[in-house]
């Protein structure tokens, strides 16, 4: 959870007052709250840590790092679900349904 | 070099090796405080392609694994509670509390959910006005402003029934805790890019200037790792004492201003327990008193906790540096990913689950 993943702005938005946006993470797109990189713009790359933008990066070094954490299948853990990962490591299955992981706003 | 082939830009790899290999005369015992980065150096043999002198100690960087105990066992007692959704990041999940753990409360039927993002706990809350919606905040500086904008928009909303179970803590007192440790052996510390991201660079050179030791802020990618390396082995070999950014990228001087007016206005430092440390004075964050009612510790007064830690692990040894995982006698043995006695055989960022994942053959037939 240290991981702060850099990701592409796709869409900005307003919801209820906050600055939030679409953000495209090497194919995985998440909602990203922006109100701390205010001016950031669409086609812009952030870097994101739970669903927080907290610093710009430029184009290149964003994809490399991209590239980098693809090829070390950590954007799996960081964007994958959260049971079934502790599931697995536990060798036990995922305790009840697992419709509830997943919060879609 | 056999691990050179799987770095981005091998070439590049071997020049910055070759670089610290030139540079270096005597031995140097390193810390870096960022469980990102213990996890890539582990996983990429980087301390195995330094010379022999330079020893990295992993440090306690890894905020799953020095949440303490106690708030561990206050989050599961939280969580079992009949009207509570409980939310957390996923590594949270199976760090053990005195007798159980997230995953169990949840097995049990406590209704136990993973959330991306501390504003999907608050998403949760909205929908679900009858239930109290409790987000467990942990973290360094890189986490606390997700967290501290979660519990302001919940004031500003006017959402009653979330709140937050704060177990924030600071890199720059662990360092100067770590410092003051009668048996410290740390000569100089990789400071973590992201959080200096947040927080910027301004409370380094006090550090340096005190402890007499370089501080490098250096990211997470394995050719960032070894640039901070470089850097820091150049500093020590001459004498200097300064902070440097090798991140430069991603960190400036001044951090992210938004985010710490944000949490200037939300959180006060406090005193902090770290697990497998003990307490450190003003290492964390907890809510400011115009906040406090979204604290879930006052909320349901969780006493009565008596934690107990598992007699054998040794884990808060190895968040001091003091011994390698491998030197605990549990190691692989009683103690594993499977059935973790400490916390950082838990998260992918504790040293001991990256030693067990990456080293376990190495380790097995020593």
């Amino acid at each position: 959870m240290c991981l702060a993943v850099p990701g592409r702005i796709l869409s900005l938005s307003d919801r209820d007052g906050t600055l939030m946006s679409l953000v495209d993470f090497g194919g995985i797109q998440k909602d990203v709250c922006l109100q701390y990189i205010p001016d950031a713009a669409i086609g812009e790359y952030v870097v994101v840590h739970v669903g927080f933008a907290i610093q710009r990066l430029d184009e290149e070094s964003a994809i490399r790092t991209l590239a980098e954490f693809e090829h070390l299948g950590v954007l799996n853990e960081e964007f994958g679900d959260g049971f079934e990962i502790a599931a697995k490591q536990a060798g036990v299955p995922v305790p009840g349904s697992t419709a509830t992981t997943e919060v879609k706003s | 070099m056999k691990y050179l082939d799987e770095f981005s830009d091998p070439e590049l790899a071997g020049k910055l090796v070759d670089q610290i290999r030139a540079a270096t005369s005597r031995r140097w015992a390193i810390m870096e405080v960022c469980g990102g980065q213990t996890h890539s150096i582990i996983r990429h043999g980087i301390d195995q392609l330094l010379p022999d002198e330079i020893e990295m100690i992993h440090g306690p960087g890894c905020p799953v694994c020095v949440t303490p105990l106690e708030m561990i066992d206050k989050a599961l007692e939280i969580a079992s509670r009949p009207d509570v959704i409980f939310c957390s990041f996923g590594d949270m999940l199976r760090v053990p509390g005195s007798k159980k753990d997230l995953f169990r409360i949840k097995s049990e039927g406590g209704d136990v959910r993973v959330v991306y993002s501390p504003l999907d706990a608050l998403t949760i809350a909205r929908e679900n006005p009858d239930r109290q919606v409790v987000f467990f905040g942990i973290g360094f500086e890189t986490t606390a402003p997700a967290n501290a904008m979660t519990v302001y928009q919940a004031k500003r909303l006017g959402v009653k029934n979330f709140s937050l179970l704060v177990s924030h803590v600071l890199v720059p007192p662990a360092i100067a805790a770590i410092m003051e440790s009668p048996t410290c052996r740390v000569q100089a510390f990789l400071a973590a890019g992201h959080v200096c991201c947040v927080m910027g660079t301004d409370e380094y050179p006090e550090l340096t200037e005190k402890y007499q030791i370089p501080i490098v802020v250096t990211g997470f990618e394995p050719l960032d790792i070894l640039e901070g390396i470089r850097r820091t082995v150049i500093q020590l070999e001459s004498g200097r004492h300064e902070l440097e950014n090798a991140y430069p990228r991603a960190v400036q001087a001044e951090g992210n201003k938004a985010a710490k007016a944000m949490l200037e206005d939300v959180f006060e430092v406090t005193d902090r327990a770290w697990r497998g440390i003990g307490m450190i004075p003003q290492s964390g964050w907890r809510l400011s008193p115009a906040y406090r009612e979204y604290d879930a510790e006052h909320r349901f007064s969780v006493t009565g906790i008596h934690t107990a830690e598992s007699d054998i692990c040794r884990s808060g040894e190895v968040l001091q540096g003091m011994i390698k995982p491998h030197e605990c006698a549990a190691f692989g043995k009683e103690c594993t990913p499977r059935n973790p006695l400490g916390a950082t055989m838990v998260s992918s960022e504790g040293a001991c689950a990256a030693y067990y994942l990456y080293r376990r053959l190495e380790v097995t037939h020593a």
